[in-house]
């Protein structure tokens, strides 16, 4: 089963938020080019999992956290390492779309604008990351006009292209598609599966279904801990754990 | 029953607002009554552009350009402290601040808004004068200098809080936004939170502006009272809400004196009518 190469590995990752245990030993590998799902009932810690591989929850105040994320053969949680520059390698993107309040091009372009990029090479970059976020034709005559006045699922999809801009190694997806039409959210999965080319997915999920259809990989959690992971094929025919197939069929969540 | 108490209250809380735009209007009214008539003596164009106060010369002049410059002058002078002051702790307090540090510090400002106006005065014409007379050596502290600094002083507290309201309405979700994309604190502030919190902060200032132009005991005692047009920063003005407060007093009713400093009273009306103005266009603007 595990004969690719993973991106990103948590060793025996613990979390607190105070005295809130959230995350318990938690260890699980994210596959370089495939969508991994991270599935379980409100509350398990997944969307808490997925801020530890771009270290959101360090804004969190009383946060502590042990073990380790290794990045290839880094952990980015050691202290010699530039929380930006992970940022920039980890894209995310959140549960409601969170446009600036500023053009769509200017959306697109902040993140290169931060990273100090050359001027002549961030207009070719904006209009590729469009393009690679299915949203270029749609306002390629419009680019200087608000991000507000698009659609949820265009706001969504610019998110993801503002995301590909830094040219990230992995996209986080926070439930990217909970507050979009069915519509919307079926085109925000066939770009998932699309991006996966070029990116690694690892997408938080309440909707079973959504994790059958897109992901290669689904990680179950309950109560803070991996209950199991492995191919989603096989976990949602033959779940190993009495809990992921309750969870599955629809007993809690 | 029920009904009667839902009545009467109704009605009582209506005839309270109405009373206050009752009494506004009578205010308005009442100004521009006891002012026109200044303009059977000067003409408008003269009123505003000419730069000799002498009202009780014979013939008098009633040219209030001077008082209008000292008061733009002080008043400027004051946004040049308060804006930075104030929009530096609004953004400390707002986004660097530990929660602790921030319910300290946020009623210590708003504090500096209840002292009253007359102490800020006095403090000015007791320390802040003769500690100017010594460091610059120039024969008078009551000048454009410390009056700005004291006005500067008064309106830190409603660029602070207003300010600091509208940093810490901006969704949080766009600072994690900024931040995942790789921008660190400082970035996320100046390129995001600032510019989304633009409106809220615009208002702050030009409410700041409304409230310096128009105060008048920290001007009638700090700014020195003598109107001209200054040559330079160190020299004293005769703001305009002074100059009504100076001389209201000694002048007899009915009088061209009389009018004139109703006439002044308009022209401070309208400077802050139309500030409230663009700040309810802008707050309205914002909502839409």
């Amino acid at each position: 089963m595990v004969n690719k190469s993973a991106h990103i590995i948590t060793e025996d990752l613990n979390l607190w938020f105070g005295d809130n245990h959230v995350l318990k030993d938690v260890n699980i590998p994210v596959y370089d080019r495939n969508v991994t799902a991270l599935i379980g009932p409100s509350g398990c810690g997944k969307s808490t999992l997925l801020r530890c591989f771009n270290r959101m929850n360090d804004l969190i105040p009383e946060t502590r956290i042990t073990g380790k994320v290794m990045l290839y053969e880094e952990n980015i949680y050691s202290s010699r390492v530039d929380v930006t520059n992970v940022r920039t390698k980890v894209g995310m993107v959140f549960q409601k779309p969170n446009p600036f309040p500023k053009s769509i091009y200017k959306n697109v372009s902040y993140g290169l604008n931060v990273r100090g990029i050359a001027r002549s090479r961030i207009e070719e970059i904006v209009e590729k990351s469009l393009h690679d976020a299915w949203l270029w034709e749609e306002v390629k005559d419009r680019l200087h006009e608000s991000a507000f006045s698009l659609s949820g699922g265009q706001q969504q999809r610019l998110c993801i292209a503002r995301a590909l801009a830094n040219d990230p190694e992995i996209i986080l997806l926070d439930e990217p598609t909970s507050a979009l039409d069915p519509q919307s959210t079926a085109r925000i999965e066939e770009l998932c599966l699309a991006l996966k080319d070029q990116v690694t997915i690892l997408i938080v999920t309440h909707n079973i279904a959504q994790a059958g259809r897109i992901s290669d990989y689904t990680a179950f959690m309950y109560l803070g801990e991996m209950v199991e992971f492995g191919k989603t094929k096989q976990m949602f025919t033959v779940p190993k754990d009495k809990r992921t197939e309750a969870y599955l069929s629809g007993v809690f969540g | 029953m029920n009904n009667f108490k839902e009545l009467s209250f109704k009605t009582v809380t209506y005839i309270a607002s109405l009373f206050t735009i009752v009494v506004l209007l009578g205010i308005i009214f009442s100004i521009f009554l006891g002012g026109t008539p200044v303009f059977q003596y000067v003409s408008l164009t003269k009123f505003l552009s000419s730069p000799s106060w002498h009202p009780t010369h014979d013939p008098p002049d009633f040219g209030i350009l001077s008082l209008i410059i000292g008061s733009l002058l002080v008043t400027a002078g004051a946004l040049v402290i308060s804006i930075p002051l104030g929009l530096g702790s609004a953004i400390y307090i707002s986004e660097i601040a530990s929660q602790r540090v921030r319910e300290i510090l946020k009623p210590i400002i708003e504090l500096l808004a209840g002292i009253p106006s007359v102490v800020y005065g006095l403090f000015g014409m007791a320390f802040l004068s003769p500690f100017l007379i010594r460091i610059f050596k120039i024969p008078t502290g009551l000048n454009i200098f410390s009056a700005s600094i004291i006005l500067g002083l008064m309106v830190v507290p409603i660029i602070s809080s207003l300010s600091e309201d509208a940093l810490s309405s901006v969704p949080k979700s766009l600072r994690e936004a900024s931040l995942a994309l790789g921008a660190n604190k400082w970035e996320t502030i100046i390129r995001i939170v600032v510019p989304a919190a633009k409106a809220g902060i615009i208002s702050s200032i030009i409410l700041g502006f409304g409230r310096a132009v128009g105060e008048t005991m920290v001007v009638l005692m700090v700014a020195g009272g003598a109107a001209q047009i200054p040559s330079n920063i160190f020299q004293p003005v005769r703001p305009m809400p002074a100059t009504i407060a100076a001389e209201m007093g000694e002048t007899v009713i009915g009088s061209p004196h009389f009018y004139a400093l109703y006439g002044i009273a308009i022209i401070l009306f309208v400077i802050t009518f139309i500030s409230i103005l663009i700040t309810e266009f802008i707050v309205m603007r914002k909502k839409r």
